[in-house]
């Protein structure tokens, strides 16, 4: 039944992604292009996913647990670090010379467009990196690992 | 017409949106998860320990088979514009996959399941992530021209 939970999140936020457009890398460019061919549907899908979610989670996290699973996983870093500002800057630009950020990438690899091909093993690789950097520099090895914030 | 120029679309976009949101509460209404795509797609690499990696493995599968669903439905498949310049999507690639596991998400992650809990970490990163991504593509189409 988890598995049949994740497997059908999985296919609503691509239907959601290929929908709203957003898995049209030259749609977020648009977005990102103020002084030129602005496109402004990009705030719109983030109103509809941020206030379907509020809502949501207003409900679902006031129950003592997942109907699933023994507990929620809710991210519990509240430290505006170094690491959060540089890697969201860093990923921004990236974001930014790519129209693309890991949902839509991986949602356009059956699409089978040459970027798309190139930049999904390079995201996987860039994910490796961040990793062995964040628990190089934890004492004692992997103690926070480098997607344990708010994924 | 020009590949680069969109139209915009608010209805669509809306509609999106609201189903990226129902799967996000589906997720932590089930499984206790945040649907965070550069955490999900974190897990399908090793250490493994508790990351469950099947479960991120199925909607990894989901997202995947979406765009052959969104062809049969829609009669044609999604139609994209990606670059195909190699060294541009490779430095991107690295540059958001780098960025996302440093600042712990990604658009989906802090842009949308981060603002949703109302948490300033997910708030300060989408205001970043914004704000250099305007800066890139202001410099990389008015600047340099490309």
């Amino acid at each position: 039944m988890r598995a049949a939970i994740n497997f059908i999140a999985g296919l609503i936020f691509s239907l959601g992604l290929l929908i709203s457009g957003m898995a049209n890398p030259a749609k977020v460019q648009n977005f990102l292009d103020l002084a030129g061919t602005f496109d402004p549907s990009l705030i719109f899908v983030m109103l509809g996913a941020v206030v379907v979610t509020l809502i949501g989670y207003l409900f679902v996290l006031r129950r003592p647990r997942p109907l699933l699973a023994e507990r929620f996983l809710v991210p519990s870093l509240k430290d505006i670090d170094g690491r959060l500002v540089v890697g969201s800057g860093l990923f921004g630009i990236g974001w930014g010379l790519s129209g693309f950020c890991p949902g839509p990438a991986i949602t356009s690899l059956p699409l089978l467009a040459k970027g798309t091909l190139i930049f999904v093993p390079a995201m996987l690789i860039g994910i490796g990196l961040a990793r062995i950097l964040t628990q190089a520099s934890v004492p004692g090895g992997r103690v926070i690992p480098a997607t344990s914030g708010e994924d | 017409m020009d590949p680069t120029i969109t139209d915009f679309t608010p209805v669509a976009a809306t509609l999106g949106g609201i189903l990226i949101g129902l799967s996000a509460v589906l997720l932590m209404a089930f499984n206790g998860r945040i649907a965070g795509i550069s955490g999900i797609v974190g897990r399908l690499l090793p250490p493994y320990a508790g990351n469950e990696v099947g479960g991120a493995a199925l909607f990894v599968l989901g997202l995947l088979a979406a765009p052959l669903l969104y062809a049969v439905f829609a009669g044609a498949p999604f139609a994209q514009t990606v670059s195909a310049n190699a060294a541009l999507m490779a430095g991107a690639g690295v540059l958001v996959g780098f960025g996302a596991g440093l600042g712990g998400g990604c658009t989906s992650g802090h842009g949308v399941c981060g603002i949703a809990r109302l948490s300033p970490r997910s708030l300060v990163a989408t205001a970043i992530f914004m704000a250099t991504g305007f800066a890139t593509v202001f410099v990389m189409r008015h600047l340099l021209g490309s």
